[in-house]
């Protein structure tokens, strides 16, 4: 499995990580040599074996469907960088 | 140079319920220490204010006679907790100017049993390296160097400023994260002992999180008894972290008796990989060697999936560091870029991120993204994670046989210089976690304890790696280890 500068263009896009185009022929080089690393999995025999899900053979806790905190606006806000009338403020979302 | 910095934790405990010191003189000594070692650049932000209220409190405590074991002792907090008020920002651009509104669990419970914080410790960005070189802040510095040779060499990563930190006497001892050795890989390159604890001992809420199922936190001390004292104070159940344990916590000095008779400790013959360089088998068989004098049974044993924890690793990790670090979005904390006339949302979310993580972080981000994408999950992700059960199912079957932990080098080699991976590519890099990335996807306690220093007066340490919660144990193994080894060297001062 070899990776494209096209490919690399597409998971950079999905990331939502900006690559400049004369960057990605680098990027998709380091991709190539990461995946021939893992490309070594292929080897195990892995029939019948279940997928880990949780390292430690325990059932996760619940707890009762009920508030237990809120009523934070200011510390919820703080740290936004753009916090305006009691909520975030991004760009237009919608055209 | 201070003599009160350099004193163990134990040793200061001591002294403070002997009222033979306070915790502000203790306090003062790290401070003036710190101030004195920016060229290590393992301290990143220093609390003092906060250090000396916590220390004033703590000696009325220690008046009081109300004093847990870590009360007064000061200690150094690795940048990936949380702090309240105090910068917080995983070593990345991505965080600047974050001061978390709350306090992590473990970080709570160390001031509850009055430790005092001197300040936020260097690391790789997010957790991501093995050399502490991925850092906002720039490279922390291990206060090791080779013999007549002033090479600036990394402590390690990613805890690396936690372990300069305490190598050079900042602190009395720090905090680290683990997530395929980056508590144990630092404190092998400095000469001090660290320990992962089992997956969900100490609880992961409020740590800025890598990889959810590998990441766990430990101490990172001097010795073997200061790391059994400090994990009593981290550990514990959260009920904010689902995955954190609901055992009680048992007294881990309690268990360092130092008898080890007739327990089996097993030399996995697969760790003894091609091309091992000869000191650090030499040191392997050195500590072998000790344990089968305190009366231990030395077993050769088999782990037959070992080759593929690095690549199940290298999945896995990244996988889920992807799905973290989504959150890094430029909306509600941290950084955002300037934005361009007729930018949307997207090209916030693209530039904040490009500008913000460094280039390891973007890699692994994207590394992630591609193996959970479509088309490729089953072939990678689901796969890693077959290749995990396996892996996790080698040490049961040795443990079930009725061995009692694993002996194994820490390291492929000491400390290497800043910058001479750089032109390697990321793959020789990762190779450094070799010996330490298999007990975090068994979800296993390590520690690695110095043993020896190498031809060029380089540190070296050993691992070892017991059964699930059995850190009493393994302490107790390590100390074994310690005391046979001897090691007492300390770095030259030069900074």
């Amino acid at each position: 499995m070899s990776i494209d500068t096209d490919t690399a263009a597409r998971v950079a896009k999905l990331a939502r990580i900006r690559v400049e185009d004369q960057d990605l022929p680098a990027l998709a080089n380091e991709f190539n040599g990461i995946l021939g690393f893992i490309e070594q999995l292929a080897e195990v025999d892995v029939d019948g074996v279940e997928p880990m899900t949780s390292v430690t053979p325990m059932r996760l806790k619940r707890r009762d469907d009920v508030v237990t905190d809120g009523d934070q606006q200011p510390a919820v806000l703080a740290n936004a960088p753009d916090a305006r009338e009691g909520f975030f403020a991004v760009p237009k979302v919608v055209e | 140079m201070s003599e009160l910095s350099k004193l163990t934790l134990a040793d200061a405990r001591d002294r403070l319920r002997a009222k033979d010191v306070t915790s502000a003189e203790l306090t003062e000594a790290c401070l003036t220490e710190i101030s004195g070692a920016g060229a290590l650049n393992a301290v990143v932000h220093t609390t003092a204010e906060i250090a000396r209220a916590q220390a004033a409190a703590a000696d009325a405590r220690l008046a009081a006679g109300d004093a847990p074991a870590m009360c007064g002792i000061p200690i150094g907090i690795k940048d990936l907790f949380c702090t309240k008020g105090v910068a917080s920002q995983a070593a990345s651009a991505i965080l600047d100017g974050f001061k978390p509104e709350y306090e992590s669990t473990v970080t709570s419970q160390l001031w509850s049993a009055g430790a005092v914080m001197l300040g936020k410790l260097n690391m790789d960005e997010f957790a991501m390296g093995s050399s502490n070189e991925h850092s906002v802040y720039g490279a922390a510095i291990n206060p090791w160097r080779r013999d007549g040779d002033e090479t600036r060499l990394t402590p390690g990563g990613s805890s690396g400023g936690s372990a300069s930190a305490v190598a050079a006497d900042l602190c009395l001892a720090a905090t680290g994260t683990d997530t395929g050795g980056s508590i144990r890989q630092p404190a092998a390159f400095t000469g001090i002992t660290g320990l992962k604890p089992t997956y969900g001992r100490c609880s992961r809420w409020g740590i800025i999180a890598y990889a959810s199922s590998l990441d766990q936190a430990g101490p990172m001390t001097k010795t073997v008894r200061d790391a059994a004292i400090m994990l009593g104070a981290m550990a514990g159940h959260d009920p904010k972290d689902s995955t954190s344990a609901d055992l009680a916590v048992p007294d881990f000095e309690a268990a360092l008796t130092g008898d080890i008779r007739g327990q089996k400790i097993g030399i996995p013959r697969e760790y003894r990989v091609e091309g091992l360089n000869p000191e650090i088998d030499k040191l392997w068989a050195d500590g072998a060697e000790m344990l089968r004098d305190a009366g231990a049974e030395i077993v050769d044993i088999s782990l037959p999936h070992t080759k593929y924890a690095l690549p199940a690793y290298y999945v896995i990790a990244p996988a889920e560091a992807s799905s973290n670090l989504a959150r890094y979005d430029g909306v509600r904390f941290g950084h955002r870029a300037k934005l361009a006339h007729g930018d949307g949302i997207t090209e916030m979310y693209e530039k904040t991120r490009a500008e913000g993580f460094g280039s390891e972080v973007q890699r692994r981000i994207m590394v992630g993204t591609y193996v959970l994408s479509a088309g490729f999950y089953d072939a990678y992700y689901n796969r890693a994670r077959k290749v995990r059960t396996l892996i996790k199912r080698d040490f049961e079957t040795v443990f079930a046989d009725g061995i009692d932990a694993i002996l194994a080098p820490a390291t492929p080699s000491a400390a290497f210089g800043l910058g001479e991976m750089s032109d390697s590519d990321p793959v020789q890099m990762y190779l450094n976690d070799v010996f330490t990335v298999t007990l975090n996807l068994a979800g296993l306690p390590g520690i690695s304890v110095p043993t020896g220093i190498d031809s060029t007066g380089l540190p070296l340490g050993l691992q070892l790696i017991g059964q699930p919660w059995q850190e009493g144990a393994l302490l107790n193994q390590a100390l074994v280890l310690e005391q046979a080894a001897g090691f007492s060297g300390k770095p030259a001062r030069w900074w």
